[in-house]
């Protein structure tokens, strides 16, 4: 089942939480939903879940008017942020909720729920930890256990909120790995939000960027890395720096080093972007971009030298002839990206 | 500096003796603290927890299973409980109420609740009696329907809901705004009903705060004088309450006697807050464990 | 808070709860001024301005002029000695504090008799001396200090425990004596939730009546404070009088309210956790 999201905005107050947002996820797709915090990615999840209401728009699922439906008739499974796991029940209660609050036609028997249950924390490696409670567990241990929860019900949808928000590093890689296999085994169409750029990157077949309630870019990381659609995304997405600069007569001009514009780059102020991997130091009468060598970090063979330009700095490598703090420079990148101011 | 192996460690770390503090002060407020908690409790209350037994074990018991005095413990604890109880449901909706929305006026509202708390008991007791009387503006119109109120049990347990109500809000309300609000969603999008989260999440949630809150109600209500004595018509074996009793008996200069009813009255409390303690603490070893 | 629409459930919730707070709350409230002002207001003033009120009122005065300072003093040693050490027995200590608030106000009148009464322990003592505590404005403030003995400390304590003791220390490191430390530290970090234990103290120690009742013997225009004396004029069917002198005490109870709900807006952050809306 596929999903589709068309034109839905969501204001609170005098502020616009979504902006027009429109989006499609395959059925078995793993979407990431990246921001900053502030730019509507929560919320966008919170109307998915039937938690939000927008103001207008369509969703659609399977060829299903999802807003016409009530949350808890969607079944759309939900890991929130902080886990909401219910303090008074044992992890076992906890997964068996969901299905222990259905109506008694529908309710699987007791023995039915328990099979389930033990079935769950089998695959989010719990055996055994069914009669604790979530204030036994440790962190990443209550993140399972949300998940097992959600999948309890065996949703249509997965969507997960930050759901390595609010871990250690180490535990965060671990479970990366592991909801990706999750995943992968479940072919469920999943949602994940996250602020964390290289965790959308890594885990996610296609990334969607919000920023202030709009969709920048939606597409593979591969793409969102190599070709990012604004200026936004590429500060978003990686280290680099960003220069303003002017097309003119077929001659771009950044910080006083003027090239030959890019073939199609339209005439006006624009803003240069490129990467420090992508760019080569050069002795000061070369071609590139003015820079000074601020700090200079030495590690085995290779030095890495911050470098300002025009106030604002980029860490690339420097050849020996040239690590030394208060040298000036020229930055020539191999590539770079125009986009309009 | 030893060299010595530490003591082994034994899961938390040991509390020491701060004598090693450099904050000055420690002997001066402890002894403070321990002086004026000794004479303006511990002597007075040595004084009740010692006299009755001037009357030996049997005359104690005399005095505390005379009919007139069981009776009026009963009156005291039983009226205690219910109001107790009512005002578990009364405190659970304002305190909802109060965290739950906006409204224009609830910052006064939420002050209001608090009123018990301020309003000496005697001004409530006699304004309680005014309105409750056959005559007044709510007791006329019940006596009508056959109903009445001030002058019997009825009215003691009136007086006891207003007392206690300020305790079970206040001790809900701020768990209530505390409870996150996340748990009734991941609720909704298992698809429980409404129905199901208040009585499945919420409620349970809320038991530990709500037990406390109805503890300090019901002590407080058993304990209560100064809001009853003029409502409840002091009829012997119907409508005194134990705290008139002690009163009545010190009249008489009968201290061992008015003596043995307080200390009935305090075993009696401290019982009732033990059991709900427990209960309580069994909610509360499920939550946090 | 949450900004929820408005749902018809909710708007009945809503309802049902300010009933609930109007009738058991608002209406007694209500009913004081209006059984005061029943004969009008000529008949008001003149019982407000009998002898009997006026020395009632004194007294009043006087009893809480003396137990609250006592409380707050020792109020302010047990949160010190609580929240700035570790001690042995200390969570004893702070149990033993907050027991005065599960005692009947009678039965702490009670054991005042005990200890003071002509058949009390020091009883004839006293006699021999020619002292009376019970029945006298001593056996007054008594009975007093020990229902409000907790509530100053209960307000310190944990608003103490909160803060720590690391600004202390900072002062003594830099030089600062105790007691410097003490008004220019401690006392500025928690005038606030003070002022609030004082206020709730001030309040009971006013309208104490049970505890007051039982050691006071009555004796009008000596040992009558305010709340026994309204209970003296209600007994004598002098309704008006009765309601004009518990409008006073109701107007207390008002301003303490008013002035309780402005230190939780304005303050919240140096009150207790507990005390924040």
């Amino acid at each position: 089942m596929s999903l589709s999201i068309e034109n839905v905005a969501k204001r609170f107050g005098d502020h616009a939480a979504l902006d027009g947002v429109s989006l499609e996820a395959r059925q078995g797709e793993f979407l990431a939903l990246l921001g900053p915090s502030g730019s509507g990615k929560t919320t966008l999840l919170r109307v998915l879940a039937g938690l939000e209401r927008p103001d207008q728009g369509m969703v659609r699922f399977g060829g299903e008017d999802l807003l016409t439906m009530d949350a808890r008739a969607r079944r759309i499974g939900m890991v929130f942020q902080h886990y909401a796991l219910f303090r008074h029940m044992s992890v076992a209660q906890n997964i068996a909720f969901g299905l222990q609050v259905r109506p008694a036609k529908t309710r699987p028997s007791r023995a039915e729920i328990s099979d389930r249950v033990e079935g769950l924390l089998s695959l989010v490696q719990l055996e055994g930890l069914g009669g604790r409670y979530p204030a036994q567990l440790s962190g990443g241990q209550r993140q399972r256990v949300a998940l097992a929860r959600a999948l309890a019900i065996e949703p249509r949808m997965l969507l997960l909120d930050e759901p390595f928000g609010a871990l250690d590093a180490k535990v965060r890689r671990d479970l990366r790995g592991w909801l990706r296999r999750i995943h992968d085994e479940t072919g469920l169409t999943t949602i994940f939000v996250t602020h964390d750029q290289e965790e959308a990157m890594d885990l996610a077949d296609r990334v969607a960027i919000l920023r202030d309630g709009r969709l920048e870019q939606v597409d593979t990381p591969e793409q969102i890395y190599e070709a990012p659609a604004s200026a936004f995304v590429f500060d978003f997405v990686g280290d680099g720096v960003q220069a303003p600069g002017e097309v003119a007569g077929g001659v771009l001009t950044v910080e006083g080093w003027r090239t030959p514009a890019p073939v199609g780059a339209l005439p006006g102020p624009v803003t240069m972007s490129f990467r420090g991997e992508n760019t080569d130091m050069l002795p000061p009468h070369a071609e590139g971009v003015p820079a000074r060598v601020i700090s200079v970090l030495r590690r085995g063979g290779l030095s890495r030298a911050t470098c300002e330009i025009g106030g604002r700095t980029l860490v690339l490598e420097a050849p020996q002839s040239l690590a030394a703090p208060g040298i000036e420079v020229r930055l020539a990148p191999r590539s770079y990206l125009l986009h309009p101011r | 500096m030893s060299l010595a192996p530490s003591p082994p460690f034994t899961g938390r770390p040991r509390r020491a003796w701060r004598k090693d503090s450099v904050l000055p002060g420690f002997p001066l407020a402890l002894g403070i603290t321990l002086t004026w908690l000794s004479l303006i409790f511990l002597l007075p209350l040595s004084a009740l927890l010692l006299r009755p037994w001037e009357l030996g074990l049997s005359g104690f018991w005399t005095v505390v299973t005379d009919p007139r005095v069981l009776a009026a413990l009963r009156i005291s604890f039983g009226a205690a409980a219910l109001a107790a109880t009512i005002n578990a449901g009364l405190g659970l909706l304002i305190a909802w109420v109060l965290s739950r929305y906006t409204f224009p006026g609830r910052r006064v509202v939420d002050a209001l609740v608090d009123l018990p708390f301020a309003l000496p008991t005697a001004v409530a007791g006699i304004a309680l009696t005014a309105i409750y009387a056959p005559n007044g503006p709510l007791g006329a119109p019940l006596a009508e329907l056959g109903i009445r109120i001030a002058y019997t049990p009825l009215g003691i347990v009136l007086a006891l809901i207003f007392v206690g109500l300020p305790f079970v809000v206040r001790t809900v309300q701020p768990v209530l705004e505390d409870l996150d609000r996340e748990v009734e969603e991941a609720a909704r999008t298992l698809g429980a009903t409404p129905r199901q989260t208040a009585w499945r999440v919420v409620l349970p949630a809320l038991a530990p705060a709500l037990l406390t809150g109805v503890g300090l109600a019901f002590a407080r209500a058993a304990g209560e004088y100064g809001s009853v004595i003029f409502i409840a018509g002091n009829m012997p074996l119907r409508s005194e309450i134990a705290p008139l009793l002690i009163v009545i008996k010190l009249e008489q200069f009968d201290y061992a006697g008015a003596a043995s009813v307080g200390l009935a009255m305090l075993a009696l409390s401290f019982t009732g807050l033990l059991l709900l303690n427990t209960l309580q603490g069994v909610l509360a070893r499920r939550g946090r464990a | 808070m949450n900004h929820r629409p408005l749902a018809p459930a909710g708007l009945a919730l809503i309802a049902s709860a300010l009933v609930a707070l109007g009738l058991i709350v608002v209406l007694p409230l209500a009913m004081v001024f209006h059984e005061a002002f029943r004969q009008g207001a000529g008949a008001y003033l003149a019982a407000l301005s009998e002898p009997d009120a006026w020395s009632a009122m004194r007294l009043t005065l006087l009893v809480a002029a003396i137990s609250v300072p006592l409380n707050a003093v020792f109020g302010l040693a047990a949160a010190w000695a609580i929240a700035k050490f570790e001690f042995p027995g200390r969570s004893l200590l702070v149990t033993m504090i907050d027991l005065p608030f599960s005692i009947s106000p009678v039965v702490s009148g009670l054991v005042w008799v005990l200890l003071f009464g002509v058949n009390g322990w020091f009883g004839p003592l006293l006699q021999e001396l020619g002292v009376r505590v019970i029945f006298n404005v001593t056996g007054v403030v008594l009975a007093t200090v020990l229902v409000t003995l907790p509530f100053v400390a209960r307000e310190l304590i944990p608003l103490m425990e909160q803060q720590g003791a690391d600004e202390e220390i900072a002062a003594i490191t830099l030089g600062a004596g105790p007691w410097t430390t003490f008004f220019r530290v401690t006392l500025p970090n928690v005038k606030w939730g003070l002022l609030y234990g004082v206020l709730l103290c001030n309040a009971r120690a006013m309208g104490e009546f049970g505890a007051v009742s039982v050691v006071s013997g009555h004796i009008r225009g000596l040992t009558n404070t305010m709340p026994l004396h309204v209970e003296i004029l209600y007994n004598e069917y002098d309704f008006v009088g009765a309601f004009a002198v518990a409008t006073v005490l109701a107007g207390l109870a008002l301003v303490t309210l008013i002035l309780k709900s402005a230190l939780e807006w304005r303050h919240a952050g140096e009150l207790a956790a507990t005390r924040r809306h």
